[in-house]
């Protein structure tokens, strides 16, 4: 591998343009990959980002916290899965940081988002309008900053946001179309404004945050129990993953190591999760171009896969089955041999269904081509998991910086660049295949042991990062502890936060009735973007 | 295509059939088929025969939206008992709402409740529904859905399994 080479090379680089690096710090390596901590002066902020981009860095994560007079702001980079983690500090009496956004596209939202919560300003951002906040706090308040009560001063009835300038189209024969945020199917809240002439999407502007519940904000004083369990709960289809990455980092912080039978078993859910989250969307993307068989027949098997969890695990969504230190509990081996023989079948039932869909003309006719993601795109925004993978984004954290259990395995990852609905449909058929493999090997890899380490207090100020590779994608997860075993930051970053900018473009010159399905192929967390 | 029918007709019908009494099967089909038969003898009284359901999702996490959609499952298929989920508020008799409401939620829940034509009922689903959950209330959440919008009927669960949901919409039925 030649992912220390591009950090020298970066290092050289910063050195030649006089960017300074205060310092650097290795971070406890829970990922295999290396990754390190470089701090940098405020001012050089735009600048890093620009040298980090000619190293073709990924922008991965952006978050930013608050110290007792200064704010701590965090960005996260990868590249051929070694990460490089940096920080800058900005004094509290004048919160202003050159913007990244500008050259990474990926970190748009993400700065808006820090500014709306923490006052931050992102001098030279790209878009000055307001993200996550809508009128539920004033507008030069901000929740994340440790004078704002958990309360704040909410008015009896919050007004709506009715003035957000969206984009406007002029000319003959354009309209705008406003959808949401109650939608017409049973999903998340969410608004969507487009503009389009006939049927064509001219353009299409999302707009989020109608879920945010102050996550960040209410996770704040947490005992680490009660934080994995809000972390099962910012995305309620990712329940694992995000718990397992705010775990992760959690442990991390406390220097706890799990035990390798938690680890498979964790390795395991998440397997699972993956499994039935993508039977769920291959259903449905099919029920939006109006064939039900397949929605049918999916929603069956994942019915089948839910059922079983509920008798191994004891949750039908396998929540709170991962808990700080390893996960809540074990499995015997009748119930592997029950996990293995819900496999075999769901890999039968597999074969006579694609088979089927694969030879249907009419399904193919609406699939190849809708909804075409570019792999410039793709790039551009950073765009994670089936998204990415389906336009040429060769990532995945499991393979790329292995963590416990996917160390000991060979993880295979689907890959295509065609970049349509179709690819992100065989995309995720390509993943249910290899989640069977690896759930099985897990199994076979479980040796007796503790399934859970016992907890130690970390450290008053340490922090930790989680990375795993959930359904949806890349998750980070960012917790600092304060004393007494209490949480001071967690940011949890959902894989759709740089997935749903992507929809902006990739629905464009489609239909507006093609919206439904191709905004299902996407199938971003509106709670987890929104936080 | 001929594979295509293959399966539909290996497949069969998996939904769990109404019966008057069941001793044969057990767990949560029995459980359902009595559920059935009582929801749709409520719903011929009551309703003429169908009741149109409008979920909301006023900030949740997307759990009760999973298990509200397995309710159209072939296992379940709700359909069949004359419970049907419509896209306007405007064609429903009851309000199925999630999640806590997120403030930035409160004002769409108010407007979705008033279009609602009257008699009308509201259901809260879910923990966060019921009390706020999780999330409790804060600037960012107004909390149960009762803290916006008067409510009927409350399943809790987090998220409430299919047949839980079923059985809690029996209950308003009675009421």
């Amino acid at each position: 591998m030649n992912d220390v080479n591009w950090m020298d090379a970066l290092r050289q680089t910063l050195a030649a343009e006089s960017i300074a690096i205060e310092s650097i710090s290795e971070v406890p390596a829970v990922n295999s990959g290396k990754a390190a901590i470089w701090r940098i002066i405020d001012t050089d902020w735009q600048k890093l980002a620009e040298q980090a981009q000619t190293h073709k860095l990924r922008w991965s994560a952006g978050w930013a916290e608050q110290d007792d007079d200064c704010f701590i702001v965090h960005a996260l980079f990868e590249n051929q899965g070694t990460y490089l983690w940096t920080q800058t500090l900005i004094p509290l009496a004048k919160p202003e940081l050159p913007s990244q956004a500008t050259v990474y596209p990926a970190a748009n939202r993400s700065e808006r988002h820090t500014q709306d919560m923490f006052g931050i300003k992102f001098s030279g951002h790209p878009d000055k309008r307001h993200w996550t906040r809508h009128k539920a706090w004033g507008k030069h308040d901000y929740p994340l900053r440790k004078d704002f009560a958990v309360a704040g001063q909410p008015e009896h009835i919050t007004p709506p946001d009715m003035d957000y300038a969206f984009v406007k189209s002029h000319g003959a024969g354009t309209y705008e179309i406003p959808v949401g945020p109650v939608h017409a199917g049973i999903i998340e809240p969410g608004h969507f404004r487009f503009q389009a002439v006939g049927e064509l999407i001219l353009n299409l502007e999302e707009r989020l945050a109608y879920t945010h519940k102050g996550i960040e904000k209410i996770a704040e004083g947490r005992t680490p129990e009660s934080l994995a369990r809000l972390a099962g709960r910012v995305s309620g289809d990712t329940t694992v993953s995000h718990a397992w990455a705010a775990c992760m980092a959690m442990e991390q912080a406390a220097a706890v190591t799990i035990p390798p039978r938690a680890a498979l078993l964790r390795g395991i859910l998440a397997e699972r999760e993956r499994v039935a989250n993508h039977l769920g969307d291959l259903g449905a993307i099919c029920n939006d171009v109006g064939f039900s068989f397949a929605q049918m027949q999916f929603s069956r098997l994942r019915e089948d896969w839910l059922r079983t969890q509920a008798n191994i695990f004891g949750h039908r969504l396998l929540m709170d089955c991962v808990i700080p230190g390893g996960v809540k509990s074990d499995i015997t081996d009748a119930d592997c041999a029950d996990i293995k023989q819900g496999i075999i079948q769901l890999r039968n039932e597999l074969t006579d269904i694609i088979t089927a869909l694969d030879l249907n003309s009419s399904l193919e006719d609406r699939l190849y081509t809708a909804g075409l993601l570019s792999t410039d795109i793709a790039a551009a925004y950073g765009t994670l998991g089936y998204v990415g993978r389906a336009s040429g984004q060769d990532f995945d954290v499991r393979r790329d910086a292995p963590y416990p259990p996917y160390h000991q395995v060979t993880v295979k990852v689907a890959f295509e660049n065609q970049g349509d609905i179709a690819s992100r449909f065989w995309i995720r058929y390509k993943e249910i295949m290899a989640s069977m493999k690896l759930i099985a090997q897990f199994m076979a890899l479980l040796e007796p042991g503790d399934i859970a380490a016992a907890w130690q207090v970390p450290t008053p100020g340490s922090s930790g990062l989680g990375i795993v590779d959930g359904w949806r994608g890349e998750i980070v997860s960012y917790v600092r502890f304060t004393a007494e075993n209490s949480i001071a930051r967690f940011y949890p970053r959902d894989p759709s936060q740089l997935n749903w900018p992507a929809l902006e473009k990739l629905v464009l010159n489609n239909i507006v009735p093609d919206f439904p399905v191709c905004n299902k192929s996407l199938n971003g967390s509106y709670s987890g973007n929104d936080l | 295509m001929l594979r295509l029918f293959k399966k539909i007709l290996t497949t069969g019908i998996v939904t769990e059939r109404v019966k008057r009494r069941s001793h044969d099967k057990q767990g949560n089909d029995d459980e359902l088929e009595q559920l059935g038969i009582e929801i749709k003898r409520h719903i011929d009284r009551k309703f003429s025969g169908s009741i149109a359901i409008r979920a909301v999702d006023a900030g949740s996490c997307n759990g009760c939206e999973l298990e509200i959609h397995a309710l159209n499952n072939p296992y379940y298929d709700i359909e069949r008992f004359g419970i049907h989920f419509v896209a306007s508020p405007r064609h429903a008799d009851v309000l199925l709402v999630t999640g806590p409401v997120s403030r930035h939620m409160q004002t769409a829940l108010l407007r979705t409740y008033q279009a609602t034509p009257n008699p009308k009922w509201v259901v809260a689903v879910g923990d966060c529904a019921a009390c706020g959950g999780e999330f409790g209330v804060s600037y960012a959440s107004c909390g149960a859905v009762s803290n916006v919008i008067p409510v009927d009927m409350v399943i809790p669960g987090c998220p409430p399994t299919p047949v839980i949901l079923m059985k809690g919409l029996l209950g308003l039925l009675e009421q």
